[in-house]
């Protein structure tokens, strides 16, 4: 099953190795990882995605937390919560009748088109990763040049909040 | 205020944290640090001859005394040499604090002289590391150093500081912080309270219990809690290798040790058990043998101070995350208050059946082993007359080999902090520079370190440091011409294909090395005259002796588990199962 923890961590140079190394050392895979300061400077905020079973999520929460750097450490998959992901792809597009289908395909998908050339259009889309991912799967025959993702940020909903 | 360099801040900062002794040797990038230590007196340095010894050493001085171990080593080789001293103490938590020269910033990153990444290559295996910037940074660092080491589950701490950082002429305010606060750190150490009052009840009604614990009530020094607790329930006790000594090996109520090496009657009644309570132990695969098939109809009661350790192998029904010694007085108390009793009637009944194994097929009631005799002498009986001859109350430090199990075995402790081995990562070599830690924190203590002549050859060039300091460690070389664990296994898996394990012609003369480092080597091969031989042995106590005794090469470490069973499938002998 896919887990997306979320760790307030030190902003401190070591830390974010640190959660990387743990991931290394136990044999646990990272699918997506991000990593951005938060409103206060000196913590940052690490959003990742992983597999496992609850038992499994359950160890890497606790070794998580187990490290010096991190103050709260939270699956966000046990409870409600809000998962968004960036996605930035360049698309072949020089036939008209081709520029005309990835215009509604990214309509319906609510993304926006926010490069374009004779040739090609980059298409920003945002949206849980499983939207991501059908939209890939709608404009791959098409012919994809470039795919970049974010990774997943997530957030619980409701009152929850993960603060110092 | 006063102002001192980084190089005087370091080692005012040992001062202030209460370090008296620090284990290290120099090099380039320390040398601002060696210079500061050269002109004060308040920390003794004692330059070892390989880094690794130096942790090592801090490690002995650490479990011997429950302080936290201090080491220094250069940059780059100084300080991957280390790395298996922190690792060593890594796996069994043990507090340290090791402080390592690095390049000057600006160098960091160029590939310059003697760098090495050493923050990046100890990573898996301390509880934290910082690399020092600034001057103004080096005392809080230590702080917390020390801080972080000694609370919690203890562990190695490294504190990397670039030589530009100790530069003499640049000298900053120095003040040592009064207390340590981190928002990012804060070790749980009382237990919760329903939590534990479930343990409590779920103890109290069991009718087949054993008592498991672990290295973690010696690092919390908890054993005197222990005892109280299992005594005052009459049930059975085993300790890990970790954790022997926190309970009295010579009570009762002690059941031997448990795991690969463990006892028939340890092993059994864990596999029988209707309750474990496990207690700062962590169901390492040395202790559980096959998981899927680990002690069935038990109830896991598990106390320990990191939460990590709970369910990782063995899902605890029962879980209680705090410190041992706080956790046992919480359950002593509640124990008082619940006033219920154990089933006294299952108890006994308990017992019948835990005597019947230990007279069947312990290892203390009868002998396991064919008799020593003229010129073969059993290791076990090494360990016995030890045994005898320290009265069973030295320290005994161990390398990693079948003489560290016969050690465990034979050697019956009945304090804690006597039995100093490396359990997790069994590190062949960890027994003469512990010894040194140890001697030097007692020194009038017998202080001797059971090896074989593999082992003690991975760091045997200590025995100089010993001559430097005055460290009169007593090596006791059970020298069986081999790798004889290797050897067992190749015994018992590989049809007896002794594939370097064997080192032909080529062992030293032992006597005469420990000689040539001016001390005493003893020779003994045949078994009437082993006593004498210990006994002179430890009436030179002023001295380092090196006892080189030829112990039966085909012996094995039994009892021990059949691979791939339960805790209670064991070899007994060459010829006997269970
Ligand atoms: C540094 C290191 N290398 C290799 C091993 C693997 N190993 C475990 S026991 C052993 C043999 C030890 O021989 P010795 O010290 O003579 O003890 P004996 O088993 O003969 O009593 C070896 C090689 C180890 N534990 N540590
Ligand atoms: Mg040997």
């Amino acid at each position: 099953m896919k887990r997306i923890i979320s760790i307030l961590l030190e902003n401190e140079s070591g830390a974010l190795s640190r959660v990387v190394g743990l991931f290394a050392q136990r044999g646990y895979n990272i699918d997506t990882l991000t990593v951005a300061p938060t409103d206060d400077d000196t913590l940052s905020r690490l959003t990742l995605t992983t597999q496992g079973d609850d038992q499994m999520a359950e160890q890497i929460v606790k070794q998580l937390h187990k490290l010096i750097d991190t103050i709260k450490v939270v699956d966000l998959t046990v409870g409600s919560h809000i998962e968004r992901e960036l996605m930035l792809v360049k698309l072949k597009a020089s036939d008209p009748e081709i520029r005309a289908e990835l215009k509604s395909c990214v309509e319906i998908f609510r993304g926006h088109v926010v490069d374009v050339t004779a040739s090609t259009y980059t298409v920003q889309l945002t949206g849980d990763s499983d939207k991501l991912d059908a939209f890939i799967d709608a404009v791959r025959e098409i012919g994809i040049m470039e795919v970049v993702r974010s990774g997943v940020s997530g957030i619980s909903r409701g009152d929850k909040f993960l603060r110092v | 205020m006063e102002h001192l360099s980084g190089g005087e801040i370091v080692i005012r900062a040992l001062k202030d944290a209460g370090v008296k002794h620090v284990w290290g040797y120099p090099g380039g990038a320390a040398l601002h640090i060696y210079d500061a230590l050269y002109r004060q007196e308040d920390v003794e340095h004692l330059l070892v001859r390989h880094e690794q010894a130096a942790v090592h050493a801090a490690d002995g001085f650490s479990r011997s005394t429950g302080e936290v171990g201090t080491a220094l080593v250069t940059s780059g080789p100084g300080a991957t040499n280390a790395i298996t001293g922190i690792a060593t103490a890594y796996m069994d938590s043990i507090p340290l604090v090791v402080i390592s020269g690095q390049v000057p910033k600006a160098k960091i990153g160029q590939d310059a002289f003697q760098e090495t990444d050493m923050v990046g290559v100890s990573r898996p295996i301390v509880k934290h590391s910082f690399l020092v910037t600034r001057a103004e940074d080096i005392a809080e660092t230590i702080a917390k150093a020390y801080y972080i080491a000694s609370t919690g589950r203890p562990g190695p701490v490294v504190v990397d500081i670039p030589k530009d950082v100790t530069e003499p002429s640049y000298k900053v305010p120095y003040e040592w912080p009064s207390s340590v606060k981190m928002r990012s750190y804060q070790p749980t150490n009382k237990g919760h309270r329903g939590q534990v009052k479930r343990a409590v009840k779920s103890l109290l009604s069991a009718k087949q219990p054993v008592i498991y614990s672990g290295g973690g009530v010696i690092l919390d020094d908890a054993s005197e809690q222990l005892v109280k607790l299992a005594q005052r329930l009459n049930y059975p006790v085993t300790n890990t290798l970790m954790g022997l000594g926190a309970y009295p090996a010579t009570d009762r109520q002690f059941i031997g040790m448990l795991g690969m090496h463990g006892t028939f009657e340890a092993n059994t009644a864990m596999h029988e058990a209707d309750v474990i309570f496990a207690v700062g132990a962590r169901f390492d695969d040395r202790v559980t043998n096959d998981l899927n098939k680990f002690c069935p109809n038990a109830t896991i009661i598990h106390i320990d101070v990191d939460p990590t350790s709970i369910s990782k192998n063995i899902n605890a029904h029962i879980p209680v995350v705090g410190t041992c010694t706080s956790v046992l007085n919480e359950m002593l108390s509640i124990a008082d208050e619940l006033a219920t009793e154990p089933d006294t009637k299952a108890i006994d009944a308990w017992w019948a059946k835990i005597d019947q194994w230990r007279a069947d097929k312990g290892i203390y009631t009868a002998s396991r082993y064919e008799p020593s005799s003229g010129d073969v002498i059993k290791p076990q009986d090494v360990i016995k007359v030890l045994y005898k001859e320290t009265k069973g109350d030295a320290f005994i430090t161990s390398d990693v080999g079948q003489h560290q199990m016969f050690a465990a075995q034979y050697y019956l402790f009945d304090k804690p902090r006597r039995w100093i081995n490396s359990g997790g990562l069994g590190t062949m070599g960890f027994g003469l520079p512990a010894a040194m830690g140890v001697q030097l924190a007692h020194p009038e203590a017998q202080v001797a370190c059971v090896t074989g002549e593999g082992s003690i050859q991975m760091c045997i060039q200590e025995l100089s440091t010993c001559s430097q300091y005055n460290l009169p460690v007593k090596i006791i070389s059970l020298n069986n011409s081999a790798l004889g664990m290797v050897r067992q296994w190749q015994d018992m898996n590989y049809s007896s294909r002794y594939s370097q394990s064997l080192y032909e012609d080529s062992l030293p003369d032992f006597v005469a090395l420990a000689e040539a480092y001016g001390h005493v080597g003893i020779k003994v091969t045949r078994y009437e005259d082993l006593e004498e031989k210990m006994r002179e042995c430890f009436a030179l106590k002023d001295r380092v002796v090196f006892m080189d005794i030829v112990v039966d090469k085909s012996e094995h470490v039994y009892p021990m588990q059949i691979p791939g069973g339960s805790m209670g499938d064991l070899y007994l002998n060459k010829a006997e199962k269970n």
